[in-house]
This record gives C-alpha cells, structure tokens and sequence, in this order.
C-alpha cells in the first residue's frame, strides 16, 4: 500500500503525457481512418529541437531562467513539429488516399524510419541529456513524492485539452473537422475544404505532441532519436483504450493507461512472485492493447458500430 | 402432398433500437419457388442475412431439412444445404468467373494444405473434378463462353448468372436469390425467369426477394409478404395479390 | 512461354545457382556467399509472410516472432546452454512446429481484427516474444537475456559438421558453401510448397476470403480456420528459417528479433510484389544484397567525394530503406514484380 499513492501519481503523470499524445492519433484516425505512425517521431522531434535551442542558448551565455529557455524552446519546436506534421501528411498520406490501406501503412512506417534516421544525423544516436536548468524540487502528498515538474506537466497538459474540446466544440474550424469526420463527402458538399481541415488536423495534433515530447524529455531528463516508438504505440493503446475518434476518450485512455502501466510496474513483482520484474513494463500497454482489440474494439468511449451485411 | 423444407417460427432481430424483423412465421415447400416481397425497408434482406447465417437472430426457431439452424454461422448453413446471392453482387472480381465457380465448390471437396503440397493423385483428381464441375455450372446457367474472363469485367447480366452459378455449385438444396432481376430489362428478365424454373425443375427449391410484382406473381408458387418487419401475409400469389393488407403496405390506405 | 524455352531457363538457372557459390567467394570473397547465405535465408522468411500477407491478406508485423521461436527452440536442443545437442533434423521441426503452434495463439484472438488494428496487434505481439526472449534469464535463466546463446552446434550431415571446412576431391568446402546448399535446397522446397498451395483449393479459399471474406462465408468458407491456417503455415515457415539462422550463425540475441527485422520483411514481401512468389524472392534477394552493397560503397563513395563521412553505413542504410518504402508506395505500390492480377488491382484503385 505504501507504493499505491506513488505509482498512482506516476501513473497520472505519465497518462498526461500520454493523453496529449494520444489526441493526435486519435484526430487523424477519426479524420482519415488510419493510424499515423510517424507521430510518435513528431513527439521526438519536439523534444530534440527543443534540447537543441536550450543548449545553444546556454552556450551563447543568454542568461534567463530555465522555464523560459524551454519556452523558447518551445516556440522554436512547435511550429517545426507543425510543418513537420503538415509534411507528413502531404507527402505520404495525400497522394495515397484512394489506395487500399496497406498503402498508406507502408509509407508511415517508411516515413518514421527515416525520420528517425535524420534525427541520427543531426543528434546522433546517443541519449541527450535534458540540460539541468529545471528544478526538481518535490511536494509530498500524503507521503508520495511529486516534483513540481510534474504538477506543471499535468496542469498543463489539462490546459490544452480544455483548449482543444474549445476549438473543437466551439470553433468553426471544430465544427468542420467533426463534419469532415463523419461524412467528408457531405462536408465538402457544405462548402468545407476537406483538405485544409486534414492539414489543420496534422497541425494541431503534432503541435500537441511537440509539446508532449518536452514533458517527456523533461520527466526523464533525456531524449534520443527511438523515444518516439515505444511512446507512440502506446499512446495508440490509449488512444484505442478510450475510443479511437473519440477525444475524451483518448484522454480518458490516456490517464487510465498510465496508471494501468505504473501499478503494475509497480506490483509485477508481487503478483508474479517475484518471477516477472519491472522491466516488463512495456509489456502492459502491450496487453491492454490486445485485450482491448479483441473484446471492447471500439473501446470505452466510443460507439459500438453495428456489423451490416 | 409438399414437403416441408424450410419452417422458421417467431424470428426476431433488433438492431439496437430497430426492430427489423418481428415474430416472423414461414414455411417453404420442397420443390417450389417461394417469394419475399415488400416495400423498401420491410426486412426482407435482413430475413435473407438471418436465413442464411450472416445475422444471428435474437428469437426463434429454425429448422431445415430436419436440421436446426438457428443461429447457425454461415458455414454450416451452407454445409446444410442453403446458397445465397447478394442484392449487390458479391463476386470475387479480380477471380475470373471459373475459378467464382470453383470457390463455390469449396464445401463439396475436401483436399487440405498437405494435400496442396503433395499433389496427390488424391488432390489431382479433385481438382479436375472441382474444375470439371465447375465448366458444367457455368454452361448451365449459359455463360461458358466467358469462364476466363474476370468477374469485374463481365456484363451485369452475366454476373448475375455468374453469382447464381457459384452458388450452385455449393449443390444446396434451397437457392436463395437477392433481387436477382435488378436493374434488368424485359427481356434478362424473361431468361432469368426461365433460369430460375430451369433450377426448380432440376431439383432446388428456389426463394426469391423481388420488387418486379409482375414477375413474381407471375414466376412463384406461394408468396410472402413483409411489412415493417412482420409478415402481413403468406400465400399463393392471387390470393395475396388480392390481400387488402398487402394492397394498404404498397399503395397506401384506400381513402372512401 | 513455350515449353522448350521454359526448359532451357531452368537448365541454365540451376547451372547457375550450382556453382554461384564457387563463383562468387572466388571473384567477391566468402563474405558475400554468407550474404547469399542469408538472402535464401529471407526468401524463405518472406515466401512464409507471403502466406499471410500476400495470400490471405492479413497483415502482420510481428512475423520475426515466429523466427524467433524456431531460433530459440534449436539454440536450447544444440548448444552448451543446457548442454542438449539433438541432431537437427530433430530440433528444426520442434521449432517449426512450435512456432506453428504460436501462430495458432496469435491468430485466433484476432480473427475478427482487420487492417491497421491487426497491423498493431501483430506487432505487439511481436514486441512481447522479443520482450520476454530478452528477460527470460531470471529467476530462472532460460533464454540466456540480452546476452543470447552461443556456441550454437552446427548441422552434422552423415557424422560430417557443416560448421568447419572439408576437402572433397581437393576442393575446399567452407561452411558458407556448404549451407548454402542446405539453404539452397530448402528455399527450393519451399518455393514449391508455397507455389502448391497457391493453385490449390486453399489458395483459392485465401484470394476468396481476401477479396470479400462475407462472400466467401456465403460460399461456406470457414473463415475463422482458413485464417488459422494461414497464420499456422507462415509460422511454420518463419520457425524452420529460425532454425536455420541459429545453427547458421552459431549464436543469437534478442536483438535479431526486434520489430525493424519484422517490418524489413513486410517491406520484402510489399516491395517485391504481394502475393506473387517470384516478387517476393525478388524483394528479399534485393533487400538483402542491396545493404550489403551500399555498405561498401558508401564509405568509399563519401571520402572519395567529401574527404570524410557525414552518413555511416548503418545510418545510411537505414535512410534509404525508410524512404525505399515511402517511394515505392507513392510510385509503384503493387511491388517491383506484381502478379498480372494484382498490377490490375492497382490501376483499378488508381482509376476508381
């Protein structure tokens, strides 16, 4: 019981990151039904040019406090990860969107292992360390720790989220996305320009996991050119977790997932009787995607789509 | 005295808040060409989904050829003696029209992957066997001269003998055909109205869903009729025509 | 083609593969036999896939699962690990029978999954044997961990090891020559296997379930075992190419069997041309020899040019493979050599 709170808190910041992460998978797949599976390499990229533009700062001697250097980091990495994102789509998904879905699969999987080649050229193949120029100085809740890091990463990341369900629920440019991605036909007829309302989906989506690449760079104060994989696939679990298509569902799954991950990280020894340890963690989001494929599909959010002949 | 092949009793099928079929009753004799008509949305395809195990019923019963069949998956239905074509046909289109014959086939033969490997005379004979069979369906329903063409390519009207080939060949006992006469002229329809007698004298017992009346007073030999999900009314074709319930579901109540 | 000319290409080809071995080690070196070595090796791997994938139409990215279990099944029976040496006509079939048995578990949770959710799954799947091929070595050590086995034991064929060189009629037989036979052999059995099964009555069942699978369980298909089947004979295929990898090699890891060895394979497979066999061999012969080129000449090739280099190999390699992908689905998606049925598909597609 003495880990319970802990691995709770861990799990609820990790799910932050997740969730941010997963709404960008989620918004291309309610769009277009495919998975982009070079978003896990824009999550990267945000988090590499990010580390980049602070080290330079801290090397040409600027001499501001760390939260603003990664602020500048921040400005410089959004709009990057944003035409990144903006590229992705045109290049590899745009051309494609007639073809049988294998297609675009290919291109994606193609399109991430080249970018994760190009972030090797540029930041070579070891990990980065995040520059030391954050606090960590904890806060005790009822006897587990948190760093005010952390607080920050999950105030921020329900910032956005409340931004996001804005945008989309109160915006014309949200109502043309819902439309586009219910019926692109029927919206287009209405005068929405399903192409502009992809982009914007690509754009929005991977400034968010920009965003996300430097909470995650910051939690574990490093990043390297493979982190956006592991954390891309499971940010889909959650994603799929929380009904794919479904924005508070990819939320909910990814809160839900990261806490999922830090229990059992946390008590996989005790359950298994010591015969599993903690580095099977990654197995977890694995199985939560598999049993929920197979049982629950449409996951716990989203509509159950009835099976017609 | 005709012999009871098909007798389903009380189906019911919702679909979420839709019920689409309501304590639906019917029997089709061995031997006879049985119809399914109604207005659009009646559930007639639906009965044909549940008939032919792609839907699963939620009540009822079902029984074929002394078989129990309710909530059978379609495999076994097939097994049973029951063949389909689709509303919008559902050939395999890159497959030219003999090897659609010959998957048809399927369930009659039985070589499996070692076979395959082996070649077997076993294996080799069946196939020629499969193929043979195949040739012999497709001269059946006139369409031999075009086998090697791909489904995708041929003309409607011959896709549509091609759909009621394949299923031929799974030699069910009941054929069921999905408006098979859409978007046909006079004239298809005349020869596919010869087909289907041609099938009835050969031993299958055909039903049928239309929306050509004419045709199909004129071609079955009981009829049902499906409205809003329930059945309205079951019979030989004058008597149903003349129905008042079945006039009221397709034109509208009579104002005095 | 007629049948006179289909024969004197056979001639020639099997001329041709008898002595490329001798050929190639005594004009490019025995490094590159190994490489042809490992080409059969793939084109078995992807003849397997091919199964999956380009029959049945199901995709998978998780196969390098099954080469594990085959590779890790002869790495425990023939090697100093447990100290068990079974003979290899013994622990080849127990890994490919065992990873078919795997390819039964994975294919039945996912019966119902199609497409991309099937793509992900697989690929968990596949995540999880690595996983737990890299963990198993406490607290019981089974798989040795990140380390591996080594010292796998090599094929013993009549008492005589594959594993040193031998004198036969004053020519020296080095293990690369002689597996390679081996490998030769087997890829031929195989070619057959899978082209028997193409033109059979389970191969018809594949493109019918592939093309609209509600159709063909009208037809009376049983989807659910023609999918096992499937998955159980690309397993299959996949365990024996393990098997043959571990005694090749003498030594595996974990890291072999991670998701880019599984994707490269897809890649083999989509590339060359899905579904038709000689476009697969294509595909994993060109993906395989072709790093191994572009590995000798892209150092040369950047100091010649720049005086220093700016891509390692590695990295290089890696580049070019990703955007090989990218390319070919945006130019060319039906593969280098489609069947004439699938090239159709496409400019369907295309045109619809």
């Amino acid at each position: 019981m003495d880990i319970f709170l802990q691995q709770i808190l861990n799990g609820l910041v990790l799910g932050s990151i997740y969730a941010l992460i997963a709404l960008g998978y989620t918004m291309v797949y309610g769009i277009m039904g495919l998975i982009n599976f070079a978003h896990g390499e824009v999550v990267m990229f945000g988090a590499m040019v990010t580390i980049t533009v602070v080290t330079s700062l801290m090397n040409a001697g600027v001499a501001l406090p760390g939260p603003m250097l990664v602020l500048i980091g921040l400005l410089v990495a959004i709009p990057a990860c944003m035409l990144l994102g903006y590229s992705i789509e045109r290049v590899a998904y745009r051309p494609l969107r007639g073809a049988p879905k294998l297609a675009p699969l290919i291109t994606a999987i193609g399109l991430s292992i080249v970018l994760q080649q190009v972030a090797i050229l540029i930041w070579g193949r070891n990990y980065i360390p995040f520059p030391a120029i954050l606090d960590h100085e904890t806060i005790e809740i009822f006897g587990a720790t948190i760093t005010k890091l952390q607080l920050g990463i999950v105030a921020l990341c329900l910032l956005l989220m409340i931004g996001l369900l804005v945008v989309v629920e109160k915006t014309k440019l949200g109502r043309a996305m819902r439309a586009t991605s219910q019926n692109p036909a029927v919206a287009s007829l209405m005068g929405v320009n399903v192409n502009t309302i992809i982009s914007a989906t690509f754009v929005m989506g991977s400034a968010l996991g920009a965003i996300a690449g430097v909470m995650v760079a910051t939690n574990y104060d490093q990043a390297h050119y493979y982190m956006g994989f592991m954390i891309g696939l499971k940010a889909f679990t959650a994603a799929v977790l929380g009904g794919i298509g479904n924005l508070g569902g990819a939320v909910a799954g990814g809160i839900l997932l990261g806490i999922i991950e830090s229990l059992g990280a946390g008590y996989i020894g005790d359950l298994t009787g010591g015969f599993l340890g903690s580095h099977y963690q990654d197995i977890f989001a694995f199985a939560v995607l598999i049993v929920v494929l197979i049982f629950r599909p449409s996951g716990l959010l989203g509509e159950k789509m009835a099976d017609r002949a | 005295m005709s012999e009871v092949l098909l007798k389903i009793e009380g189906i019911n099928k919702r679909f979420g808040g839709l019920h689409a079929l309501s304590n639906v009753s019917l029997h089709i004799n061995k031997g006879e060409i049985y119809g399914l008509i109604g207005p659009n949305g009646a559930g007639k395809t639906t009965m044909f989904n549940v008939l032919t195990g792609l839907y699963t019923p939620d009540e009822g019963s079902f029984t074929f050829d002394g078989n129990d069949l309710f909530r059978a998956p379609p495999h076994v239905v097939v097994n049973t003696g029951i063949a389909r074509t689709f509303q919008n046909i559902r050939l395999f289109h890159e497959m030219t029209a003999l090897e659609n014959v010959m998957v048809g086939r399927h369930i009659r033969s039985k070589a499996n992957a070692l076979g395959a490997v082996l070649r077997n005379k076993a294996t080799r004979d069946e196939e020629a066997e499969i193929e043979a069979k195949a040739w012999e369906l497709l001269r059946y329903v006139g369409i031999e001269d075009v086998a090697y063409e791909r489904a995708k390519n041929l003309s409607y009207g011959h896709q549509r003998r091609l759909e009621i080939a394949r299923a031929l060949a799974t030699e069910p006992k009941l054929l069921a055909l999905d408006e098979p006469a859409a978007g046909m002229n006079p004239s298809e329809t005349e020869s596919l109205k010869a087909l289907m007698e041609k099938i009835r004298d050969g031993g299958v017992t055909v039903l049928l869903i239309e929306h050509d009346v004419k045709l199909m007073m004129g071609l079955c030999d009981r009829i049902a009729v499906l409205d809003y999900g329930k059945k309205i009314a079951e019979g030989v074709p004058e008597v149903v025509r003349k129905d008042p319930k079945v006039i009221e579901a397709y034109l509208g109540v009579a104002h005095e | 083609m007629d049948t006179n000319k289909k024969l004197a290409v056979f001639i020639a080809s099997a001329i041709v593969l008898a002595v490329l071995p001798f050929v190639v080690g005594n004009t490019l070196g025995n490094s590159w036999v190994r490489t042809i070595d490992f080409a059969l090796l793939y084109v078995m791997l992807a003849l397997g896939l091919n199964i999956v994938v380009g029959f049945a139409g199901l995709l998978d990215l998780g196969f390098i699962a099954f080469y594990a279990v085959g590779a890790y099944t002869f790495a425990l029976l023939g090697s100093p690990h447990f100290d068990i040496h079974l003979p290899f006509y013994i622990s080849i079939p127990l890994g490919a029978g065992l990873a078919a048995m795997f390819g039964l578990l994975l294919g039945t949770p996912v019966l119902k999954l199609k497409g991309d959710y099937l793509a992900i799954v697989t690929l968990g799947f596949g995540e999880i044997v690595r996983i737990f091929m890299n963990n198993l070595n406490a607290p019981v050590n089974i798989t040795n961990g990140p380390q591996g086995i080594n010292l796998i034991d090599p094929i013993q064929i009549g008492g005589v090891s594959l594993g040193k060189a031998i004198e036969v009629f004053g020519f020296s037989l080095n293990p690369v020559h002689m597996y390679y036979y081996v490998f030769l052999f087997l890829t031929v059995v195989v070619v057959i296997m899978v082209y028997r099964l193409q033109h059979s009555r389970i191969g018809r069942a594949w493109v019918a379930m592939r093309e609209d699978s509600i159709a063909a369980a009208a037809m009376g298909l049983n989807i659910r075992n023609i999918k096992l089947l499937a998955f159980a004979l690309g397993a299959l295929s996949g365990g024996v190419a393990g098997g043959l990898f571990a005694t090749f090699q003498g030594f595996i890891s974990p890291e072999s069997f991670g998701l880019l060895e599984s994707i490269m394979i897809l890649a083999m497979v989509v590339l060359g041309g899905m579904g038709h066999i000689p476009g697969v061999i294509l595909g994993a012969v060109v993906l395989t020899i072709a790093p191994e080129v572009l590995r000798d000449v892209i150092g040369p090739l950047q100091m010649h040019t720049f005086g220093k280099m700016i891509v390692d190999p590695e990295n290089a390699r890696m580049l070019l493979f990703g955007a090989a992908m990218v390319i070919m689905m945006l130019v060319r998606p039906e593969g280098m050599w489609p069947s004439k049925r699938r090239a159709a598909e496409f400019k369907d597609a295309k045109k619809g």
